[in-house]
């Protein structure tokens, strides 16, 4: 059997690719990042108040916040989805229809707010008690000091962990395909899926995995490019430095 | 009632910050008492500075000189005792209000490090004062003047020197108008060649008529700045007075025996 062939063709099959490649980037890469991006923003927000609940000195914010953590950290993402995704679908219906995407981003939200609430709790964990103690001996309350001065500290500290968690989310934003989509409803995945078992090879897949790559990849890089801001300084500072200067002159 | 500082009499010892005039209170701290659980860390702390006069606060790690310093501005709850800024008690007023008045300045300067030397001045005035972008900007830049760091507005407190966020941390404190001003142990953190700068800083200070409260291992700073010096130990002030006589004259056993180990 000649190898490189049979690879060839599982693989390399840049006609069944050429079919795809249109509905791939007007329907799947589109519904991709709706899903993504709507899941990252939710996941964030739900994220920080749950760390914020965490930090809490009030155990009846501390509790909830913990349970909750170990509840969505702990089971399979495909199961929350589905318990999400099919159990809440008959109450959800009379507001938005059959349409699995809300549904499927509350669960991969929720998902997703369990770990970066937890990426957010050992960042602004990570700030010394210092920077708080400062802050108040400045006249701040606690919470100014925790929104302006430690909170903002803590989340710079970790923004690698939290591009690192969107990229897993843009990967789990195709398990919304055991929901049931509707061919306008299909993302990268999905799309890749039909078309692989249409054409008899996994050449649409890879195709999606490219794709998958090209929203992942920057996102990698923009992790570095937050480190490098945050090394060297933003734009603005050169401006207060010119306007030191030129108050001096 | 606070007191005008230029209506003090201390000889200027020259350095920017002799320009500036405060609205300095006196500070009078009575029968304080602070636990941490059962261990009682101020077992009645009694020390009064008259406005514009400078009080240094010695003694060996763990007597509660630190510790008085946050009951002072209320970062730690006295249990008992009274404290008294102008005259006036202030535990019953609003904390926050109440550290606006009072300017502290730590051991590990304790500077925001995600933000500018001139963002960590003007975040409280803009915050806190309400002043305008313009306006704190104006204020922060001529505390850096004073402190002689105006280069330094734009640069991260990551890139100074010890001394340098020292002395930033100083403006920072001292943009807020405080009545008061605390230090905490501000040059023990800093290498040996860094730590002249600050003391210049904090004696000109109190040549300007600060009131201060200085817990301080320096013990050549207290004898040459402090109206008084209060030598604290296991939670209490043993012997206070002048300098002169503390040091050359101490009478209890207690500060004898530190001045041995320390001088």
């Amino acid at each position: 059997m000649d190898i490189w062939s049979t690879l060839k063709d599982t693989f390399l099959d840049w006609e069944s690719m050429r079919a795809v490649l249109p509905e791939m980037l007007k329907v799947g890469l589109v519904n991709t990042l709706i899903l993504a991006a709507a899941s990252v923003v939710l996941g964030t927000v739900l994220g920080m108040i749950v760390a914020v609940m965490g930090l809490s000195r009030k155990r009846l914010l501390r509790w909830p916040a913990k349970i909750y953590t170990d509840i969505f950290r702990g089971l399979p993402a495909i199961l929350t989805i589905l318990l999400i995704g099919q159990g809440l679908s008959p109450i959800t219906r009379h507001w938005w229809g059959p349409n699995p995407y809300p549904l499927g981003i509350l669960a991969l939200s929720l998902i997703a707010a369990a770990y970066i609430g937890e990426i957010f709790r050992s960042g602004i964990q990570s700030v010394e008690k210092g920077q708080l103690e400062a802050a108040r001996a400045l006249g701040f309350g606690y919470s100014a000091g925790m929104w302006l001065v430690v909170i903002p500290q803590g989340v710079r500290r970790v923004l690698p962990a939290l591009v690192n968690q969107f990229i897993a989310l843009v990967k789990e934003s195709s398990l919304v395909y055991f929901l049931g989509l509707l061919a306008s409803q299909r993302e990268l995945f999905r799309i890749g899926q039909d078309a692989a078992a249409t054409n008899g090879n996994l050449s649409p897949l890879l195709l999606a995995g490219i794709f998958y790559l090209v929203i992942t990849v920057p996102l990698t890089h923009l992790v570095n490019w937050f480190d490098r801001r945050l090394r060297e300084g933003r734009p603005e500072e050169h401006e207060i430095e010119e306007l030191a200067h030129a108050d001096h002159r | 009632m606070p007191t005008t500082a230029e209506d003090q009499t201390r000889p200027d010892r020259g350095g920017g910050v002799g320009v500036q005039s405060f609205e300095a209170a006196s500070l009078e701290v009575s029968g304080i008492e602070l636990a941490f659980g059962k261990n009682k860390v101020l077992r009645g702390v009694d020390l009064a500075v008259p406005a514009g006069q400078t009080a240094c606060v010695i003694g060996p790690s763990g007597s509660g000189k630190s510790t008085l310093l946050r009951a002072v501005n209320r970062l730690l709850e006295p249990d008992a005792g009274d404290i008294r800024m102008g005259g006036e008690s202030v535990l019953t007023s609003n904390p926050d209000q109440l550290r606006r008045r009072i300017g502290m300045v730590f051991q590990h300067f304790n500077l925001f490090p995600h933000k500018t030397v001139l963002d960590n001045i003007t975040l409280p005035l803009r915050k806190i004062k309400k002043l305008t972008k313009e306006e704190a900007a104006d204020a922060a830049l001529a505390q850096l003047d004073l402190v002689e760091l105006r280069e330094k507005a734009s640069a991260r407190p990551g890139n100074l020197s010890g001394g340098q966020q020292q002395r930033v941390a100083i403006a920072r404190a001292l943009a807020m108008r405080p009545e008061v001003m605390l230090f905490d142990e501000a040059t023990s953190a800093l290498d040996p060649e860094l730590v002249k700068g600050v003391l210049a800083l904090m004696a000109d200070l109190a040549s300007a008529g600060m009131t201060m409260v200085v817990v301080t291992h320096e013990m050549g700073f207290a004898r040459q700045v402090a109206d008084q010096v209060a030598f604290m130990d296991h939670g209490v002030v043993v012997e206070s007075g002048v300098p002169e006589k503390l040091f050359t004259a101490a009478e209890s056993p207690r500060l004898q025996q530190f001045l041995s180990q320390v001088l």
